[in-house]
């Protein structure tokens, strides 16, 4: 032992309520590995596990968007501001389905987990984390997926364009990032001790996604309703990413500030209440 | 100076179903707080309490825990199942948190409640050690150090790039171990983890351990019910009952003093039935006595190590029923089986209605000095079983008394156990006399 350590040097000290730092970077930092370990985990495991591997990512956007295609665009006409359908649709679901997924994903944590959380320590916001980074290489994939077809409508002589807004793309994935890591962390610091919690977040993330511009441009809702719309705060988002990719879209500065402050606070709430959820986790399950 | 300090450490579980009637209890200690007033559930305070007084749905798993240890000590927690030894493991590992108390170390703790933590079957024993390790802490570079010596430790070298759903669980056990093992930790926890592998591999894992403490200068702490492991290992034992610390001094001293602590319990609390399971709904168990007594530490004759069983109850059908017996060492390895039924292949067939078993038998009476645990059974031989009493049933074999008066004990092995039943005494007499 190193004897020039003075007493009071101890490196861990466990308290029955510490006074929390919200959120303990250098301990996460610490664990920078293991988050890497995870991400690969998930990414890698999906391939080994299923005939068609990563061409999962995408068959699913590729179905959906068919379908709303049919359903939305054909019988239904909604407008899609004047853009190609199938482009329309598929940038919406790309970002619906990151959202979603990190977000059903998240808000199971520790249900899904508890195995593991029972028997050794790490901080667990590194699963969180883990599942946010591996949609993102999710998402790109599905993202390449867009472009071919973007090239696809291109050479057609579709006049569809890149606008600066596009240049916002890292904070608008940012953002949703920070959304569904918020709700995710939220709710799954509920559902470990209140569980039927978990069914108003399975139909609620199907209902949420009619409450954003997925199947329907922003444009099309009156005034007089758009800013409940503009009060989902990833309704921005949507609009803001169109906006960037196909050059229409509505898009103000203010709604998305508002969802950056929303992101924000969310992403407070959330991690304060999953590291109390944590510390005592063991005991409910 | 110590490696680990633990302060009035204490930890309260709620009782009962936690999922129903909690949000209720949740939402009323809300409004009592708000008005000012005292949280109506936490009957038992905050500290200091009468547990057994107070009417609660709270207990104390552990109440003001306090010891420290010292650098490269190899300290043994030994306790009977709910002392709170893996609720103190719990805490001291972070997986749970204190409801009071404070505890102090420094460098890496890592724990070893599990072996394998995280292994995922797809991937492969490389890709698995490196998440494992992850898991406990280590960074990469750390691991791609040391994954040499610790594909080495696990010997399970060919199958290091095979997915781990084909391993064996031997392999797993070996391939985790070897990982913990590996950890640098200054403070290693160990949870029972011998209980798999092989004997070479166990020889190889407490030595590893050893050569932690005295090498290295890490601090162990280890939890088993295997007292020979905990005797070989450690000088220092803890022992703990009901959540409480209740010695703390050489292992020894504590092993004896945790088995007296134990023997006490079973001769208040505890009859021969109560302490037995009634497995089938069939029977209904009056009493056993052995040696005329009810209870869990039968006396013993000073000569003949003789247990004479009776057992009085009702069933309600016609079967076969015997007592059948197991003679366990206090490491829980099984020595000998009593199954006269089954030896003789006769069988006493029983009326629905009442009846009364009784057996004799005959300990070999070369039986070493030591203490011995009985189970019992009423069975039908080989069909079903009716009631069965768990290998608790202490029996103190005081050693054999030589003419000069010496009391003759040895210290390796048990020696030679062997269950008589009277027949088979009657029968090598016979035998002997014939010749």
């Amino acid at each position: 032992m190193n004897l020039s350590l003075s007493v009071d040097s101890w490196t861990t000290t466990i308290h029955a309520r510490p006074l929390g730092k919200l959120f303990d970077f250098k301990e996460v930092y610490q664990y920078r590995d293991l988050l890497r370990m995870f991400v690969k985990r998930d990414v890698v495991t999906f391939y080994k596990q299923t005939i068609l591997g990563p061409l999962w990512f995408l068959l699913q956007p590729l179905f959906t968007t068919l379908i709303f295609w049919f359903v939305f665009g054909r019988l239904a006409q909604l407008s899609t501001d004047t853009l190609p359908q199938p482009l329309f649709y598929m940038a919406g679901i790309v970002c619906w389905n990151y959202f979603s997924e990190c977000l059903n994903r998240i808000s199971s944590t520790f249900t899904t987990n508890s195995a593991l959380f029972g028997k050794v320590y790490f901080p667990r916001i590194v699963i969180p984390l883990s599942v946010v980074i591996s949609n993102l290489v999710k998402m790109a994939i599905q993202w390449l997926l867009f472009a071919l077809i973007y090239l696809l409508y291109l050479g057609r002589g579709f006049a569809v364009g890149v606008t600066p807004y596009l240049l916002l793309f890292p904070l608008l994935i940012v953002i949703m990032a920070g959304l569904s890591l918020g709700f995710g962390l939220l709710f799954t610091s509920l559902t470990s001790k209140y569980r039927d919690l978990v069914f108003l977040l399975t139909f609620g993330v199907q209902l949420w996604m009619y409450a954003t511009p997925i199947i329907y441009p922003l444009s099309s809702i009156s005034l007089k309703y758009r800013y409940l719309m503009i009060l989902n705060p990833m309704t921005s988002v949507v609009e803001t990413v169109r906006l960037g990719l196909l050059g229409v879209g509505t898009f103000s500065w203010s709604y998305l500030l508002y969802s950056v402050v929303f992101t924000l606070l969310l992403l407070v709430l959330g991690v304060f209440l999953f590291g109390r959820v944590q510390r005592n986790f063991m005991d409910f399950v | 100076m110590n490696a680990l300090e633990i302060d009035y450490v204490s930890k309260k579980y709620r009782l009962g179903e936690i999922s129903t009637g909690t949000l209720s209890h949740d939402l009323h200690r809300w409004w009592c707080r708000i008005r000012g007033k005292d949280d109506p559930y936490l009957l038992l305070g905050d500290v200091n309490n009468r547990a057994e007084k107070a009417i609660s749905d709270y207990i104390w798993a552990l109440r003001e825990i306090t010891f420290e240890v010292r650098p490269g000590d190899i300290l043994g927690i030994i306790g009977s199942n709910g002392a709170g030894k893996s609720t103190l493991l719990k805490i001291l590992s972070k997986i749970t948190s204190p409801t009071s108390g404070e505890i102090r170390f420094r460098g890496r703790m890592a724990s070893l409640l599990e072996v394998g933590t995280g292994f995922h079957p797809e991937m492969t024993g490389r890709e698995n050690i490196y998440m494992n390790g992850a898991i406990m802490g280590m960074t990469r570079a750390e691991i791609t150090r040391k994954l040499d010596e610790i594909i080495d430790f696990s010997g399970v070298a060919r199958y290091i790039d095979t997915p781990v759903k084909r391993y064996s669980s031997g392999m797993l056990v070996r391939l985790g171990f070897a990982v913990a093992a590996h950890l640098e930790s200054e403070i290693l926890i160990v949870d029972e983890v011998l209980a798999v592998g092989d004997a070479e591999f166990q020889e190889k894992a407490l030595g590893k351990m050893r050569d932690v403490t005295t090498s290295d200068g890490r601090t162990v702490l280890f939890v088993s019910h295997n007292m020979g492991a905990v005797k070989t290992l450690c000088k220092r034992g803890i022992v703990l009952d009901q959540g409480r610390l209740v010695y703390d001094g050489k292992t020894d001293e504590a092993i004896s003093f945790y088995q007296k602590c134990c023997r006490k319990e079973m001769n208040d609390k505890q009859t021969i039935r109560e302490a037995g399971v009634r497995v089938s709904p069939d029977i209904e168990i009056f009493s056993i006595r052995i040696n005329g007594r009810e209870t869990m530490c039968p006396v013993l004759d000073d000569f003949e190590n003789v247990l004479k069983i009776e057992v009085s109850g009702r069933i309600e059908k016609r079967t076969r029923l015997e007592i059948e017996g197991r003679v366990f060492d206090e490491n829980e390895v099984p020595l000998a089986m009593f199954s006269p039924g089954h030896n003789r292949r006769k069988y006493k067939m029983y009326e629905k209605g009442l009846f009364f078993l009784q057996e004799t038998i005959y300990l070999s009476s070369g039986i070493h000095r030591g203490n011995y645990y009985l189970c019992l059974d009423i069975t039908n031989p080989g069909v079903e079983y009716f009631f069965r009493v768990p290998p608790r049933i202490r029996l103190e074999i005081p050693g054999f008394i030589s003419v000069k008066g010496n009391v003759f004990e040895y210290r390796n092995g048990n020696g030679f156990i062997q269950l008589f039943d009277e027949q088979y005494l009657l029968e090598t007499e016979k035998l002997s006399r014939l010749q």
